[in-house]
């Protein structure tokens, strides 16, 4: 369980002249063992965060850190990333077992055998390890990815948009298994995703971006139901409702 | 996995280009081993008294200056000909693959100079490259093996690099990056094995290439110097004599041609086998099961804007054809919204596209109705006119609907112009109009700008425009608002309901979400396999539908008011390859209702109240056999705040 802190996070892409600001002093806390659910239009800069929080886009000012201690300085991150895209979130020409095997930290012993059970924890026959992406459905890959996610043995988990590539049906099982293990091994988990009732169902606390800002924080149901942001009562006006009116 | 790449490489070899490249292939690389063993001596063999003879029995294609065969001499430079061209494709391959996977390997700052480097080298002519590598390196063989080396290289480099950087951009690999994975490690675990096959065949025209550009240079006198010989350099030395004793110099030359194109042909070979992959090898029993016919739906007081019955649409595939809609009846009154939900390849789609006559060859389109404001469209008559003026199609990536390098206001304009005969003053003014109707802010300005200059939403917006320009009597918008934010989306369906009120325009409106078209749309027409199973009012939708999917599919999306501390509901399995349908109701594999009759017979859609059919043979138990996940609000509960009311299921 650790705590994930994002001070003052800038992140800039271009020069510095004409480049675009993605993320622009964010500040926000993922408390340890909880899930923060994060929601935003897109280009808002809540997969660039994401992306800066494994490492993946450099930093222009700020810092972010793992139970107050600078990510940086870690040898290794303690933390993985799902993306959105089941059909690229995994190589082609990899069987699953050896996508899952390969994020494994050096010294695991029976890797056959701890790639099995991954593979059941999330759903999956043990039996599936061989089979090759190409043989999955989009829900299935996501949930391979998710085990993958979990080989690194990550304390903290990044999922960006996990289930908008979906079919709802598929939807469900994939936001059960993430549920179901975030509770179980008391993950911390940031969780991306511009549908908002995905993110009230998964979520302990919600976090509003915009324009590369966080503008609402709380939780849940405070968030939701009392919202304090202009732009946050837009968001949960727009959500679909069958039946309600569309307004003109 | 490898049974299928067995396969495939066997049914590359069994292609008449296959059998001819590996036979070609195979002929070329024996010459080059065993012809020097055999016939070195007869082709060193100065004979003084047989100098410049035609063809005879004793030398088929005649003798040169000093009499010896030239057939001999041929077959002979096979292996330094071949030898040398291969070398020369090893080099400029290596060089290639350093420099083109740089960007993998030593991080995007390094790879973005190498990628400059390559970029000019491409730009200079190869043969150009390797006369000046010619002229660094000296004259002779060593020489010309290094200049066309490195003349292959710039070409191979890019050609890696582009792969290799869309590789790179790819999800897995950042994952990898993630993990801890050394670029190293990526480079050979994940980069290369993914781009190998494209990479082999044009390794193998590289060595084609390398072998004619080697015999030009020793043609030339740049390549290979005597006592050597290689084609090249036989070619040069017949061509002296090509008045003489034409067969002479042609020998050397039919030798280039035939073992580049043994080069060329496996390459294309091995190319087409790789194209190959996603299509189906093995042979399926064909399965041409009809579904019994749907009840069509009765034609109400007035004639209906669009009336389909028993809508087919086959594709033919190797394993015989495949037909992802079968037997699709449903018909769209002037005015009413009609929704069609149904997961990924359902044949939502290609059901509008049938209706939109957008099928292109090899799909074929088949009905027993296709009416169209009273027009059949199964009639073989320019039905464009009529399509272009009364039908609009809404698409979900505007991107690729709107032509990048076009004002956007000239593109709606376009539409009264081609089918009204406006004059451009009028088309232009009523393009302004129709961009300012879907509230695309100072559209003066806007319309002379180019698509990308508009966001997602106003380009969305844009298209719909384009819809309404030539006053269209039905839309048929397919997942208008999917890759849209929410606040945009609202936008976005807000205005397609508005146009549809006021100008009472038929809507057949398609989407994967179902609260989306809840919330637009009169009526529901729920697909599964390419059929309709169950076609019902809105208003029935959440909590009185019949269909066990339909329930299913509907208990399965998280709202505003889902049990945060229960499972969301799931459909288990998924939906059946429309290559392989079972024989009962396509459903009966994942259907908790599922009986033996399910399994054995298909169950028709039926009407069973007005305006709602279902087909399924349980439809009464799934009420109670599938629960909604929705909490009801009661009527009295129910406040003006817009926020508050739909979740009134969650307050205290
Ligand atoms: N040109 C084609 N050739 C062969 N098969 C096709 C072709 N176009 C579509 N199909 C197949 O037809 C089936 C239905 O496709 P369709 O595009 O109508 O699905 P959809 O319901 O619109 O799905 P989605 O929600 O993903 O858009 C799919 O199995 C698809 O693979
Ligand atoms: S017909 Fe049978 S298998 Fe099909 S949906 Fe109805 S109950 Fe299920
Ligand atoms: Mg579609």
């Amino acid at each position: 369980m650790r705590e994930l802190t994002f001070e003052d996070v800038t992140v800039r892409f271009g020069s510095r002249r004409s480049g675009t600001v993605a993320v622009d002093g964010v500040d926000l806390v993922v408390p340890a063992g909880r899930i923060v659910g994060l929601v935003g239009e897109s280009g808002s800069g809540k997969s660039t965060l994401a992306r800066a929080a494994v490492g993946l886009a450099p930093l222009a000012a700020g810092r972010i850190l793992l139970d107050g201690q600078p990510i940086t300085g870690l040898r290794t991150r303690p933390l993985q990333m799902i993306f959105q895209d089941p059909y690229s979130a995994l190589d082609p020409r990899m069987s699953i077992g050896a996508s899952i095997a390969e994020a494994m930290p050096r010294g695991t012993g029976d890797k056959r055998a701890e790639v099995g059970r991954l593979l059941e924890l999330v759903g999956l026959a043990a039996d599936r390890a061989g089979a090759r992406p190409d043989e999955l459905s989009g829900g299935q890959r996501q949930r391979v990815a998710l085990a993958r996610a979990l080989s690194g043995k990550p304390e903290v988990i990044v999922a960006d948009e996990i289930t908008s590539a979906l079919d709802v049906s598929i939807q469900g099982a994939v936001l059960n298994a993430v549920r179901d293990l975030q509770r179980r091994m008391r993950l911390t988990m940031l969780f991306i995703s511009h549908n908002l009732a995905v993110v009230r169902y998964v979520s302990d606390i919600v976090a509003v971006m915009r324009q590369g800002r966080i503008v609402e924080y709380g939780p849940v149901d405070e968030v939701l139901l009392d919202p304090q942001h202009e732009y946050t009562r837009e968001l949960l006006a727009a959500v679909p409702r069958p039946g309600v009116p569309l307004g003109t | 996995m490898k049974a299928t790449a067995a396969r495939r490489w066997t049914g590359a070899l069994r292609s008449p280009l296959g059998i001819t490249a590996a036979v070609l292939l195979a002929a070329v690389v024996l010459l080059a081993v065993v012809a020097p063993l055999i016939w070195s001596g007869r082709a060193d063999a100065v004979q003084s008294a047989e100098i410049l003879q035609g063809p005879s029995s004793a030398h088929p294609v005649g003798t040169d200056l000093l009499g010896r065969d030239i057939l001999a001499r041929v077959l002979v430079a096979t292996r330094l000909s071949v030898g040398l061209a291969l070398l020369a494709t090893a080099i400029g391959v290596t060089a290639g693959l350093l420099l083109g996977t740089a960007n993998v390997l030593l991080g995007r700052w390094i790879g973005r100079w190498v990628g400059t480097l390559i970029n000019i080298a491409v730009a200079f002519p190869s043969l150009l490259l390797a006369l000046f590598f010619a002229v660094i390196f000296g004259v002779g063989a060593k020489g010309a093996v290094l200049a066309i080396g490195f003349a292959t290289a710039p070409g191979f480099a890019r050609l890696t690099q582009t792969m290799a950087a869309t590789v790179s951009g790819r999800d897995f690999i950042a994952a990898a990056r993630v993990a801890g994975i050394g670029r190293m490690r990526i480079l050979v675990r994940h980069v290369l094995p993914n781009i190998a096959e494209p990479l082999i065949v044009s390794a193998t025209m590289a060595a084609g290439s390398a072998l004619l550009a080697f015999a030009s240079l020793s043609f030339l006198g740049l390549g290979v110097q005597a006592p050597s010989y290689d084609w090249g350099r036989l070619l040069g030395e017949g061509l002296a004599q090509i008045y003489v004793h034409p067969a002479g110099a042609l020998a050397a030359g039919v030798a280039v041609v035939l073992a580049a194109m043994a080069f060329n042909l496996s390459g294309e070979a091995v190319a087409r086998a790789i194209g190959l992959r996603s299509a189906q090898t093995g042979r399926r029993t064909e399965h041409t099961y009809e579904p019994p016919p749907a009840d069509p739906e009765p034609d109400g007081p007035d004639q209906p804007l669009l009336a389909v019955e028993n809508l087919h649409v086959t594709f033919p595939a190797a394993g015989g054809p495949v037909t992802p809609v079968r037997g699709v009846s449903l018909s769209v009154r002037r005015g009413e919204a009609i929704g069609i939900v149904g997961e990924s390849g359902s044949g939502k789609s290609l059901t509008a596209l049938a209706i939109a006559q957008l099928i292109e060859h090899p799909g074929r389109v088949r009905a027993e109705r296709l009416e169209f404001l009273g027009t059949d469209l199964r009639e073989k008559a320019d039905h464009r006119r009529l399509l272009g003026t009364s039908l609009s199609m809404v698409f979900q990536d505007p991107m690729t609907s709107l032509n990048p390098t076009q004002r956007v206001g000239r593109q709606l304009a376009e539409v009264v112009r081609e089918h009204q005969g406006a004059d451009r003053r009028t088309a232009w003014r009523r393009a302004v109009d129709r961009l300012a109707a879907v509230r695309i802010p100072s559209a003066e300005r806007r319309a002379k700008q180019l698509p990308h200059e508009f966001s997602g939403g106003m380009r969305q917006r844009a298209m719909i425009g384009m819809g309404v320009m030539a006053n269209p009597q039905l839309i048929i918008a397919d997942e208008p608002t999917t890759a849209l934010d929410v606040t945009v989306q609202r936008q976005v369906l807000q205005l397609i309901a508005n146009i549809r009120a006021a100008e009472r325009v038929g809507l057949l409106f398609i989407s994967h979400d179902v609260t989306v078209v809840g919330q637009v749309c009169e009526r529901v027409l729920v697909m599964y396999a390419g059929r309709i199973v169950e076609d019902l009012p809105t208003d029935a939708l959440l909590h009185d539908a019949r269909h066990p999917y339909t329930r299913a599919l509907v208990a399965a999306v998280p709202d505003m008011t889902t049990d945060r501390n229960a499972p969301l509901a799931v459909i288990p399995g998924r939906p059946p390859d429309p290559h392989d349908l079972p024989a009962g109701c396509p459903y009966a594999p994942r259907c908790l209702l599922a009986t033996d009759r399910c399994r054995r017979e298909d169950p028709a859609l039926t009407t069973y109240a007005i305006g709602r059919r279902v087909a399924c043979w349980h439809a009464d138990q799934a009420p109670a056999a599938i629960p909604d996940n929705r909490t009801t609000v009661p009527d009295d509960d129910k406040t003006d705040d817009p926020i508050a009311a739909p979740l009134g299921g969650e307050r205290p």
